[in-house]
């Protein structure tokens, strides 16, 4: 097993004084920057800053809900807090935090290209972010929305009496920043990789970006159009969605589910594509089955778009559209499960690091098989009608949602951080964190599951007496939770002054990320790299190790072992 | 809670414990492959740390062997859920025959219900207990859904249409109604309670409101209030509007040639869409429209359980057993004749009171 | 661009190669994928509205076929061919910009750009004749034809829903021509660097298409089943 470290690149390469945070200073050179490095900054500043809004209503939410009356606020003062929840995180927060803030900056540096294929397209994007946040930001101030972030009709349409148009407004601009953030993603993979960089040498992280991509491209534009029909028939009280007008409101849901299942995908993928690239580099293994895993990223991509009648299971529509969804949304979940198994096999005879990335990828692992497979139970139809607007349901998601993508993010975040800011973080102090976080996690989220199960609906504020004990432990562990989310926080602030001078190369990895200086200059090559080594290529390749006793008639997929 | 099982709601219907029967199977599953995962990744942390900054392991490759396995196995296991899922959402959408039949209208933030016999109720629904209910709903405002956790069901109620839900309760009791539908300020508040009753009780329950008038009478009154009766005849017979009587449950031709199946779905579409299927031979379009404003949702209903109850013969076709029959049998004197009989007299020579209404339901 | 990039320009030569590229070839090649990869969005953008279109029309077959019988045809019909035309002279102008020719190339885009008004100078008319007769979705909304008001009303939300989308997309087509017209006439076209007019090229036939599409749902289908009654 020990074995010399040949192709690692050797202890690095000069810390270059000139690089893209210091090249230039002012607001300025911020604000018109084309550097995909900066606006990567640029989009983690704001992507934080709305995390940290959504948090606080996620905070007051479980507050209130300690007693079962109604003690903190009124009603329809607690529709607001979970809609704009709802709409904050999802829509400002986890949509855009991984492509827009990790992948802007990566993608480039991954692939050995000097920047983004349409820089300009790239600042557009963040200010088309801003301003649909803005808006939103406009629409919670002016007094609210409380429709839930799925804007059901007739009630988002006729019935409200909150600033529906201008959150929608907000979230339809916002649209139009993943579209062009992905459309960007797309080019740039396509035409932009560094000579010898192949299709099957892109690291997995780029495979899980280009499958959102295309999420974004199909996805978003139908919902850019929904919500656009949606705030006009508000607007001019006619419309196709409120039966009252001759409309259909189940054409709504069809319409907004086509995006947002999707959009589930769009989260959670590039989170599977960061988690890949911390199984592999913290475990010094290739990834074991890099084409199942990559493929699956686009068959999670293409498939998605075929299940999302499985939020509609009890709306009344023909039992057998329910069957043919619920059979695509099994098969949906295989893909899933084939990552699952093949980070699990890599870490096989690794050499396994317990540094802070690796830590949040291993809860990833743990908490997404709990998060996958309870969809199951939402997949499966007699089960669904039980359970379906439930706490089950709030549950499942946010094992998704934060056990996901937001533990990706930040294992992510821990791990590029030297790359983005050239300091580390504090080791202890974050292993530290990411502990309460597993905790308060799961002390928050586990009993939502008995809560589903036990027939607690989703969005009520007032709630009968047996289910307080299960919503005091929810409430209890979102105090964990938040605090362990705050603790990055600040660090990460302080790092960027007082933390430790990072190497260009501090975890010894072969990605070419790790070939450039930290922080890497504008370009972000002094000279383009030329690819001559397989994805995650730690010792050489002579040494490939077949495992299990394969008939030779077993081709291995390692494209090493290719003629 | 339901024994020793915590974290269980009570299992009163007849379905329930075929709902549970899967959720054990699928939280069975779930513990087996979570702590299966998790067990391996920790025995791998701890058996492959690194135990020098500078080791490298050797590279290994993959293997399709295991790749197929583990995704076929998965795939069946994904396909026994599925089918056993789709089973019973079959039994629980698939609506009975021979069920007893209650309105329901779910109005920002109340639940109506409204017995064939004429009993009302606010957030409360009372069945006995052994007798296949069937929920025929709809919403006067935004789209509700009636959740019994008790009976592990639930279904969506849609403006503009009808839905369905079915249950048969096992257990006397009160339970839980809630409103599962996020539908606006006071969703929270838009619960109640289904009490399932002995038969004994439930019909005494029943006679307690004989002052009621049943659907059908109020129906027909409001047939002749709104004006109906000028175009289709003081009984339905017709007239410069097409005949109601056998109306229901046959099939209509339509002037554009095309023919549909009348049924609750038309007969709501006909009151408030009038001039988008007209009966061949009515191409005038006299018929006006009534909106929500004129004829509320419940009204309707009303109007709708009069006019199938002047489709006798083919009521009785579809439904296998009259569910007023069956319910008379069972219960002597306290029968939906008997309730019209003492309110409106002369209705007694109409097939008003005698006939079951029922409803044609997708599913058959 | 940055002062400091100057040198990478001047290994490559090309004024237009942005710096970030290797050399024209990348370059064009990523505008055009992008192109294509923006049509695609452009297609699911407008697919929300032909599903709508579809399931109402089938949901109220007559009174889309009333309503669609009302619409001028004729109208619709000259705009039909007005566009195809301006496709055809947005093919030449392409052509010319190939090889290099620029006074048929400004001529071309320049006959584009007013075929592409004429279109919307029609489409305005329509417009117009609709306000008038109170067939705009909304309180003054009448209808005394066949087929149920609100349902016709639908058709017509549905109309003004793709029309208006689709004038919003020739308006900001006839922009970019504008802006090709003055670079071209510059001359800033050559035969190894005019992306621009192809990619606004691929743009303007992908809006023509969709009118197309547009055209015989909204003016053309349904129209045998009102053959005896309306006009």
């Amino acid at each position: 097993m020990e074995t010399t470290a040949a192709a690692l690149p050797i202890e690095p390469l000069e810390t270059s004084r000139v690089n893209y945070l210091n090249q230039e200073y002012g607001l300025k050179s911020w604000l018109l920057t084309k550097d995909h490095k900066r606006i990567g900054l640029l989009y983690l500043g704001s992507v934080s800053l709305f995390f940290l809004l959504g948090g606080i209503y996620a905070m007051l939410i479980r507050i209130e809900l300690l007693t079962p009356q109604g003690d903190l606020v009124q009603s329809h003062t607690y529709n607001k807090l979970f809609t704009q929840h709802g709409i904050i995180m999802v829509f400002f927060f986890l949509i855009p935090s991984i492509p827009a803030v990790l992948g802007n900056f990566l993608i480039p540096l991954m692939i050995g290209a000097k920047d983004l294929a349409f820089p300009r397209i790239n600042l557009l994007s963040w200010y088309i972010y801003t301003a649909g946040g803005l808006l939103t930001l406009w629409a919670l101030v002016a007094g609210g929305v409380d429709t839930g972030w799925t804007f059901y009709t007739p009630f988002s349409t006729t019935f409200s009496n909150s600033y529906v148009i201008l959150a929608g407004l907000g979230i339809f601009i916002n649209g139009f920043s993943s579209i062009l953030t992905g459309l960007n993603f797309i080019v740039t993979i396509h035409t932009m990789r560094a000579p010898g960089m192949t299709w099957f040498r892109l690291p997995l992280f780029v495979w899980a970006h280009y499958a959102t991509s295309i999420i974004f491209i199909l996805g978003t534009p139908v919902l850019a159009i929904t919500i656009l029909l949606l705030a006009f028939e508000r607007l001019a009280h006619v419309g196709i969605f409120d039966p009252a007008y001759g409309g259909d409101p189940i054409l709504f849901q069809h319409l907004f589910w086509f995006y947002s299942h999707p959009a589930v995908y769009i989260m959670v993928l590039p989170g599977m594509g960061i988690i890949s690239e911390l199984i592999a580099n913290f475990s010094r293994k290739n990834i074991f089955g890099y084409t199942f895993v990559a493929f699956s990223s686009i068959a999670i991509a293409v498939f998605g778009f075929l299940v999302w009648g499985h939020h509609m299971f009890v709306s009344g529509q023909s039992v057998y559209a329910g069957m043919i969804f619920s059979f695509l949304s099994f098969a949906v979940a295989i893909p899933s499960a084939i990552k699952v198994f093949n980070w699990t096999a890599t870490l096989f005879k690794g050499s396994i690091s317990y540094a802070t990335p690796m830590l949040y990828a291993l809860g990833f692992i743990g908490l997404f098989t709990i998060g996958g497979m309870t969809g199951l139970f939402l997949a499966a139809l007699g089960l669904d009608v039980h359970l379906t607007d439930t706490y089950f349901i709030v549950a499942h998601f946010h094992y998704v949602m934060v056990g996901g993508t937001l533990l990706a993010y930040l294992g992510g975040l821990h791990y590029w951080w030297p790359k983005i800011t050239g300091r580390m973080y504090p080791e202890g102090w974050g292993r530290f964190a990411a502990l309460v976080i597993f905790v308060g996690f799961n002390l928050t989220f586990f009993p939502q599951f008995l809560l589903g199960y036990m027939g607690m609906p989703r969005r009520y504020h007032v709630y009968s007496e047996e289910f307080q004990v299960l919503h005091v432990m929810s409430t209890a562990g979102a105090s964990i939770l938040g605090v362990g989310l705050l603790m990055p926080l600040v660090y990460f602030i302080w790092s960027m002054r007082y933390g430790r001078i990072a190497a260009a190369n501090p975890w010894r990895l072969p990605g070419l990320e790790w070939r450039t200086s930290s922080p890497p200059p504008t370009e972000n090559f002094e000279t383009t790299p030329i690819v001559t080594w397989e994805a995650y290529e730690f010792a050489p390749p002579e040494e490939l190790e077949v495992v299990g006793k394969l008939s030779p008639r077993d081709e291995p997929d390692h494209p090493a072992l290719q003629p | 809670m339901q024994g020793w099982i915590p974290f269980i709601p009570e299992r009163a219907s007849t379905l329930a414990g075929r709902v549970d029967g899967l959720y054990f199977y699928l939280v069975g599953v779930t513990i087996f492959f979570t702590l299966l995962i998790s067990a391996t990744l920790i025995f791998f942390v701890i058996k492959y740390r690194r135990r020098s900054e500078s080791e490298v392991p050797r590279p290994v490759a993959g293997s399709l062997k295991l790749e197929t396995l583990w995704s076929v196995i998965p795939f069946l296991i994904a396909m026994s859920m599925f089918v056993w899922g789709a089973d019973l959402y079959f039994a629980q959408y698939r609506m009975p025959k021979d069920a007893l039949e209650v309105y329901v209208v779910g109005k920002q933030w109340m639940w109506k219900v409204q017995h064939t016999t004429g009993q009302r109720e606010i957030n409360e629904l009372h069945v006995p207990v052994g007798r296949k209910i069937k929920l025929i709903m709809t919403t006067e405002d935004v789209i509700h859904d009636f959740f019994v956790p008790a009976f592990r069901t639930k279904a969506d109620v849609v403006p503009g249409r009808y839905t369905t839900l079915w249950f048969e309760a096992t257990k006397p009791g009160r339970y839980h109604l809630f409103c599962a539908e996020y539908c606006g300020t006071n969703h929270s508040g838009m619960t109640g309670w289904v009490t399932v009753m002995e038969p004994t009780d439930f019909d005494q329950w029943l006679s307690g409101g004989a002052n009621q008038e049943s659907p059908i009478v109020a129906g027909q009154k409001l047939f002749q209030s709104q004006g109906c009766t000028s175009c289709h005849g003081a009984q339905g017979e017709g007239g410069k509007g097409p005949p109601l009587v056998s109306l229901f449950g046959s099939t209509v031709k339509l002037e554009n040639g095309q023919s549909v199946q009348a049924d609750e779905s038309y007969i709501r579409n006909s009151v408030r869409s009038p001039q988008s299927q007209i009966v061949e031979g009515f191409r005038q379009p006299l018929m006006p429209t009534y909106y929500k404003e004129q004829l509320s949702e419940e009204h309707l209903l009303q109007i709708m359980t009069y006019i199938k109850s002047l489709s006798p013969t083919r009521t009785q076709g579809i439904t296998t057993t009259a569910p007023a029959r069956e319910n008379n049998e069972r219960t002597g004197p306290a029968t939906p004749d008997a309730t019209g009989a003492k309110t409106i007299d002369s209705q007694r020579s109409n097939p008003v009171g005698s006939t079951p209404p029922s409803v044609r339901t997708p599913g058959q | 661009m940055a002062a400091t990039h100057v040198e990478n320009h001047g290994a490559h030569g090309h004024k237009a190669l942005a710096h970030h590229f290797d050399n024209l070839e990348q370059q064009r090649e990523a505008g055009s994928i992008g192109m294509w990869v923006f049509l695609v969005q452009e297609i699911m953008f407008f697919g929300g509205l032909f599903l709508a279109y579809a399931i109402f029309r089938a949901k109220f077959p007559e009174a889309f076929a009333a309503a669609s019988n009302h619409l001028d045809w004729h109208l619709g019909g000259i705009n039909t061919v007005v566009l195809i035309v301006s496709s055809v002279t947005m093919a030449l102008a392409v052509y010319y910009a190939q090889t290099g020719k620029r006074r048929p190339q400004v001529g071309f885009l320049f006959v584009t750009m007013l075929l592409g008004m004429t279109f919307l100078v029609i489409k305005a008319f329509e417009y117009a004749e609709k306000f008038r007769d109170h067939l705009f979705p909304g309180a003054s909304f009448q209808w005394t034809g066949h087929g149920d008001p609100n349902q016709v009303q639908i058709f017509y939300w549905i109309y003004f829903a793709m029309t208006g989308l689709h004038a919003l997309h020739m308006i900001i087509g006839l922009g970019l021509l504008v802006w090709l017209i003055l670079s071209a006439w510059k001359g800033r076209y050559t035969p190894e660097y005019h992306a621009p007019v192809e990619l606004t090229g691929l743009y303007w036939h992908f809006v023509d298409i969709i009118w197309i599409f547009l055209f015989p749902l909204l003016y053309l289908l349904g129209r045998h089943l009102e053959a005896g009654g309306g006009h």
